[in-house]
């Protein structure tokens, strides 16, 4: 196991040790951590070259490539701060999002040349554009391929300590507008090895990613990757599923992360034309897969070891379920990590009894640092612990624990919607919707779907004659939402429920 | 309507919603016009339009993920139906 301090350490010292081992499996290229790390610093040392430095955030806005894992350590050599951005999310909330963190460089890919040319004229602190898949630099922009070229190879001075911050993470806020997760680099260190220590993670594994590296759960699979130097296979998605199961049959993979709508999707296909028998280990989490798809899944993978698990971006991971205890609790998200402790408290803050329902609390070295700029915020969520200067997280989720300790999830305190594992905030698609003109009021809630988890309803009122149709909103939102956002459903109603206050109700639209 | 109109029709329909800049040979996921549900869909809605059987292992970008992939697979599936209703009925 690695004495990492800095999250790039997982890079370097697995670099060190054996530089000749894979790295990275992508897009048909190969990448050992020899290869792999001198291009993160040929980025490293181009980034500090344009004066990007210590505490500076770097966006890194690209689909799941080689060239978003180098980013993502280049920026932390450089001694910055490195965001994943979804590569589906639209111009406005980029913008917003560049904005917020105020962004001094940006790493994306060259067929998104258009729009980042009108962003650089949006995002004042923006002074490096680095481009993906474009030989030669452009009006201010350079090219990737050309940095990893010329630039020098040399690992940069080493620069920051673990209590500075290592990233960004944005995530959905019951404001509609993202926040931004501070986590240093002690947290992400410290979430890595809890994780990687209970999945029993050895150099051998080969973990394939499907999941966005804007998810911390996508994002966490590269470091816990590099961490104990295994080899990752990074995919750019799910949607062909025959294709993953190609590339789990080719590379004899042994780690598979995914979430409940994935696995239904694999549960829909005869999965006895792959030799599959290399998984060693399948892992859930972002929302409870439902007991009968546990049963199946471990039908069709009797030889791997499958963990029910629980986690937020505010802390990344909180509980595991280990898959000995599978049968006899499989409604249940397991203990608390290694090097965890957890509790549930009721509205009072005391702590309550077994079976009794309350909100779950989180201590440990990986309670991030907060949200980026909203005090406030941060306030509710992350409150003073036993320590002066310690910070417990208040989940917003509902649990009750079992008489040995065992958790169980039952509800959200607020609205947020998951839908496909991700979270959705009503008020951010409400606010997309009350932009399209004619839209007089709309809420945004989760119904049921055996697909999704929770499929996005939009209740919409329009002004009579505005002549709206179905499409029209659906397209309206497929413009400005992240994919994940979009609604499957849109009704048009004649009123939309209120509470007494005069707002509207989702809860009423809900039941 | 031909195979091709179809799929057309059928995507600008559905996934882009009337917008029809897309271009036959762009990929699908590449452009944001499906997501992983979506192929599901995709696959779902070629199989009743035009009668066959997309198999799970035949559920792969090179098959599905362009307007261009999608007609040459279908053309493909639907020249190994009429062959093998040739054969039944004895007429080669």
């Amino acid at each position: 196991m690695s004495s990492a301090t800095l999250v790039h350490d997982f890079l370097q010292q697995s670099a060190d040790r054996h530089p000749g081992k894979m790295a990275l499996v992508s897009d048909g290229r190969r990448m050992t951590y020899a290869d792999l790390e001198a291009l993160a610093n040929r980025l490293a040392n181009a980034l500090i070259a344009h004066d990007v430095g210590r505490g500076d955030r770097v966006a890194i806005y690209l689909a799941n490539c080689a060239e978003a894992v180098i980013a993502i350590f280049a920026a932390l050599k450089a001694g910055a701060i490195f965001t994943c951005i979804n590569s589906t999310t639209k111009f406005d909330k980029l913008s917003y999002i560049l904005n917020n963190c105020r962004a001094t460089a940006l790493v994306s890919h060259a067929s998104r040349r258009d729009m980042l040319a009108r962003l650089c004229a949006q995002v004042p602190s923006l002074k490096f554009v680095a481009l993906a898949g474009v030989e030669g630099d452009e009006k201010n922009m350079v090219s990737l391929p050309q940095i990893f070229q010329e630039s020098p190879s040399h690992r940069p001075p080493r620069r920051g300590i673990d209590i500075d911050l290592a990233a960004i993470i944005y995530t959905s806020g019951s404001t509609g507008r993202p926040k931004g997760v501070m986590c240093t680099h002690l947290n992400m260190v410290s979430a890595s090895t809890s994780i990687t220590q209970y999945l029993e993670n050895v150099p051998e594994d080969i973990i394939i990613n499907v999941l966005p590296l804007s998810f911390d759960y996508g994002l966490y699979q590269v470091l816990m990757v590099f961490q104990v130097g295994a080899t990752l296979v990074l995919e750019r998605g799910f949607a062909y599923p025959a294709a993953i199961l190609n590339r789990i049959e080719a590379e004899r993979v042994t780690g598979f992360p995914g979430v409940p709508t994935i696995f239904a999707m694999l549960l829909q296909m005869d999965l006895s034309r792959w030799d599959l028998t290399s998984l060693r280990y399948l892992t859930n989490t972002a929302a409870a897969l439902p007991v009968t798809h546990i049963q199946q899944l471990r039908k069709a993978f009797p030889q791997a070891k499958l963990y029910s698990m629980y986690g937020l971006t505010e802390c990344k991971r909180v509980s595991y379920l280990p898959p000995e205890e599978l049968d006899r609790r499989p409604g249940s998200v397991g203990i608390a990590i290694p090097n965890t402790e957890v509790w549930i408290e009721d509205e009072e803050g005391r702590r309550v009894g077994p079976g009794e329902v309350g909100e779950l609390v989180v201590r440990g070295s990986h309670v991030m640092q907060g949200y980026w700029e909203l005090p406030e915020e941060t306030a509710r969520t992350f409150r003073p612990g036993r320590y002066p200067g310690e910070r417990l997280l208040y989940t917003g989720d509902l649990f009750t624990m079992d008489e040995e300790g065992f958790l169980y999830f039952v509800s959200r305190k607020d609205d947020i919607i998951k839908s496909r594992g991700e979270k959705v905030s009503p008020k951010e698609v409400e606010d997309v919707l009350y932009r399209l003109d004619g839209v007089i009021e709309a809420a945004v809630v989760g119904v049921p779907d055996p697909l999704l988890g929770q499929a996005i309803k939009a209740y919409v009122l329009i002004k009579d004659g505005a002549g709206l149709t179905e499409r029209q909103v659906l397209r309206h939102c497929a413009a400005h939402l992240e994919d994940f956002m979009v609604p499957k459903y849109v009704e048009f109603c004649d009123s939309l429920p209120k509470t007494s206050s005069g707002k509207i109700s989702r809860r009423s639209l809900r039941a | 309507m031909h195979i091709r109109e179809q799929i057309r029709h059928h995507i600008v329909e559905n996934f882009l919603f009337g917008n029809d800049s897309l271009a036959d040979k762009d990929s699908f996921l590449e452009h944001g016009v499906v997501d992983s549900t979506g192929v599901l869909e995709l696959v779902l809605f070629t199989e009743e339009m035009f009668g066959i059987t997309v198999d799970d292992e035949e559920s792969l970008p090179e098959n599905v993920d362009s307007i261009d992939n999608l007609v040459g697979y279908v053309t493909k599936k639907l020249n190994c139906l009429c062959e093998v209703d040739a054969r039944t009925s004895g007429e080669l």
